[in-house]
């Protein structure tokens, strides 16, 4: 893992000025004029000391007021940009002795999902994290971070092992989403997944899981049910992705950052909706500007929740996590709808669609590309 | 008689091509979407909406379900007063406000699932039928406390619980508070098996995405309707990563049958049967 400075810059690489996005435009002139000014310097041509302090400080405050104003667009490209920590440089920053566990034991290793023993801060814990792969070679080989049904059977297997010997688990959470293809469908995916969250539930351990990135869909709710659940300040999490949802209900992948606006899809709105425990912040410009930091944080808050979850007891602790679950999402509830009497005072409309059946049932619009 | 309609209806129309653009009497006769032959209306509900030319299995509203399932009279529905407080105040081409008020208006129905209390050939069960005319029976957080609602009630009577399911996934509407939901019924599933209570899946078409991600894939039997849409992920993002044509009969009742992830494959004329035999065997 490179490690770079606080106000990393694709400059320091060979390919310009890569490390940033579309709306850090403002940045890379900043960044241009203290590289500049940095070269001018060490040719010994000027004293640019205090030049340079003010340029960096300029940075910081354009920084500041970018990343403190992010559209929700903005954080999903944050959240998918190319230099963000993936679990596995966490692994190498926050964890010691890793010990990696392969294989569902029934098909395959899915390198997009990596299990294995590990320590942090003290504790002894069961890793589980999606891995999107650093290089191109490593990218391909676990497709992208996009699991198949054997990694999310690896992941419950090592899991139960965890349960077993009493070890919390630790889930980091960052990917597209499952994987979409025909081995997948073949091997019941959708069984895979819904298998985790039923038996994610009622694992007799404690489980904090982390949106690191890309929280996509149900492939990375497959491994996100737990005691806690949280998210890096600029990780999203959806239901869809924001091009997914505007092909289907704007009818053009274009929209995609109002889809990204209507979806509620960043920390702070997941947290207001009550969907997750707590935003863990990250370094300013993004955890890919400072890897350290972010680590450092993501650490504080895993070792924080492992102290606070293993004090209670182990029934304590299911009764919460089933309680928490079962009260997600608000809904209203009106009582004079319910009473005995309406159901039937309202046979009639039933019938009424009974004998519309048909009309409706050829309306009934055939099954397309879908969330989740 | 058929036989010697079908040329008469056809002559209407003045040529079996354009015949559907022609509106043929409602009620009386329609074109099979599946096989393309002229069916006489009367004669397809007769047969469940099953089609008497080929077996195509239609899609049904949830009363219609309800009705073709349960002892005649004995559905007892609850949870009725349920409505989605729109948590996003999603809007896209419409708001999400008006698209529920539209669906509302259209069905009948204040959501996408019914549950309640029923008989099926006299044994008590918690029915829940996912009803695919309501925005693709998509899931938002009501249908997955109507859901949640019939599991806990299942274990509360110790009742067998069948779900009819039907959708196209979590609904986007509601975004996040859709996912979860698919946690929150699994969960209760989880309590329900512990408990040792029955859950008895019949999968529909299409039962896809998020909730096929959930509580259609956990029951303790999961019969299919004949071709119905089984899987996660939508065939056409499918055909698109891959970038080739998909297999004929990919996720289908028969494909995930052969892939070991539904029991049985039931026609509609024999899931009040299959159910009862089911709930016999297992002694509930
Ligand atoms: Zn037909």
């Amino acid at each position: 893992m490179s490690s770079e400075p606080v106000i990393a810059t694709g400059s320091a690489t060979s390919t310009g000025s890569v490390g940033f996005l579309e709306f850090e435009k403002p940045l890379v002139r900043i960044q241009h004029d203290i590289e500049e000014m940095e070269r001018e310097q060490r040719e010994g041509r000027d004293d640019l000391t205090t030049e340079i302090k003010q340029q960096r400080s300029r940075l910081r405050s354009t920084t500041r007021r970018l990343y403190r104003n992010l559209t929700p667009w903005e954080a999903v490209l944050v959240a998918r940009h190319p230099d963000r920590p993936l679990s596995t440089d966490y692994l190498k920053l926050i964890f010691q002795d890793f010990c990696e566990l392969h294989g569902d034991r029934a098909f395959g290793d899915d390198k997009a999902v990596m299990t294995g023993f590990a320590r942090i801060g003290g504790h002894r814990v069961l890793f589980v994290g999606h891995n999107k792969g650093k290089d191109v070679t490593e990218r391909i080989a676990c497709n992208f971070g996009c699991a198949h049904p054997e990694g999310y059977r690896k992941a419950l297997l090592k899991m139960r092992l965890a349960e077993k010997y009493g070890l919390p688990i630790v889930s980091l959470i960052d990917t597209q989403g499952a994987y979409p293809g025909i081995g997948a469908e073949e091997r019941g995916i959708a069984q895979a997944i819904a298998v985790n969250l039923m038996e994610m539930s009622k694992l007799r351990t404690p489980i904090v899981c982390v949106v690191i990135g890309e929280g996509g869909s149900g492939g990375a709710l497959g491994i996100a049910v737990g005691d806690r659940v949280a998210m890096f300040q600029h990780a999203f999490y959806s239901v869809i992705s924001p091009e997914g949802c505007a092909a289907i209900l704007w009818k053009t992948a274009d929209q995609r950052k109002h889809a990204a606006e209507a979806l509620k899809l960043t920390a702070p709105d997941l947290r207001k909706l009550d969907l997750i425990d707590e935003i863990i912040p990250e370094p300013l410009g993004g955890a890919h500007r400072d890897p350290e930091r972010a680590a450092a944080s993501l650490e504080k808050y895993i070792v924080g929740s492992l102290n606070e979850l293993k004090r209670r007891t182990i029934d304590t602790l299911l009764r919460k996590r089933y309680d928490h679950i079962r009260h997600l999402g608000a809904f209203f509830d009106d009582p004079s709808e319910a009473k005995p009497g309406k159901a039937s005072a309202k046979a009639p409309a039933v019938r009424r669609a009974a004998s519309r059946s048909i009309r409706l049932a050829s309306r009934v619009p055939r099954a397309e590309e879908v969330p989740a | 008689m058929r036989m010697n309609l079908i040329p008469r209806a056809r002559n209407a129309a003045g040529s079996v091509i354009v015949a559907d653009k022609v509106d043929v009497p409602a009620g009386l006769w329609s074109r099979c979407d599946k096989c393309g032959h002229m069916v006489y209306e009367k004669e397809v509900e007769e047969a469940l909406h099953v089609c008497p030319e080929c077996g195509h299995h239609r899609r049904v509203d949830a009363r219609t379900r309800i009705e073709q399932l349960v002892d005649p009279g004995s559905f007892e529905e609850f949870a009725m007063g349920l409505r989605s407080t729109d948590p996003l105040k999603f809007k896209d081409r419409i708001p999400y406000k008006e698209r529920l008020q539209r669906e509302q208006a259209k069905t009948g129905e204040c959501e996408a699932v019914v549950v309640g209390k029923a008989f099926i050939r006299g044994r008590a069960v918690i029915l829940t039928v996912m009803n695919p005319a309501f925005i693709m029976a998509s899931m938002g957080a009501v249908v997955g406390e109507k859901v949640t609602r019939a599991i806990e009630r299942a274990a509360e009577e110790n009742l067998p619980l069948v779900i009819v399911s039907a959708s196209g996934g979590a609904r986007m509407q509601e975004g996040m508070v859709s996912l979860v939901q698919m946690a929150k019924t699994s969960a209760a599933l989880a309590r329900l098996g512990e408990a040792g209570g029955l859950y008895i899946v019949v999968a529909t078409d299409p039962t896809t995405a998020g909730v096929a991600a959930s509580f259609a894939s956990l029951g303790d039997v999961i019969l299919a309707e004949p071709n119905a849409m089984i899987g996660f992920a939508g065939p056409r993002v499918i055909a698109n990563t891959i970038n080739a044509e998909l297999p004929e009969g990919f996720q289908r009742s028969e494909f995930m049958l052969e892939h070991g992830f539904v029991d049985r494959i039931v026609p509609r004329s024999d899931l009040r049967r299959e159910i009862a035999r089911i709930i016999d065997y297992c002694g509930k």
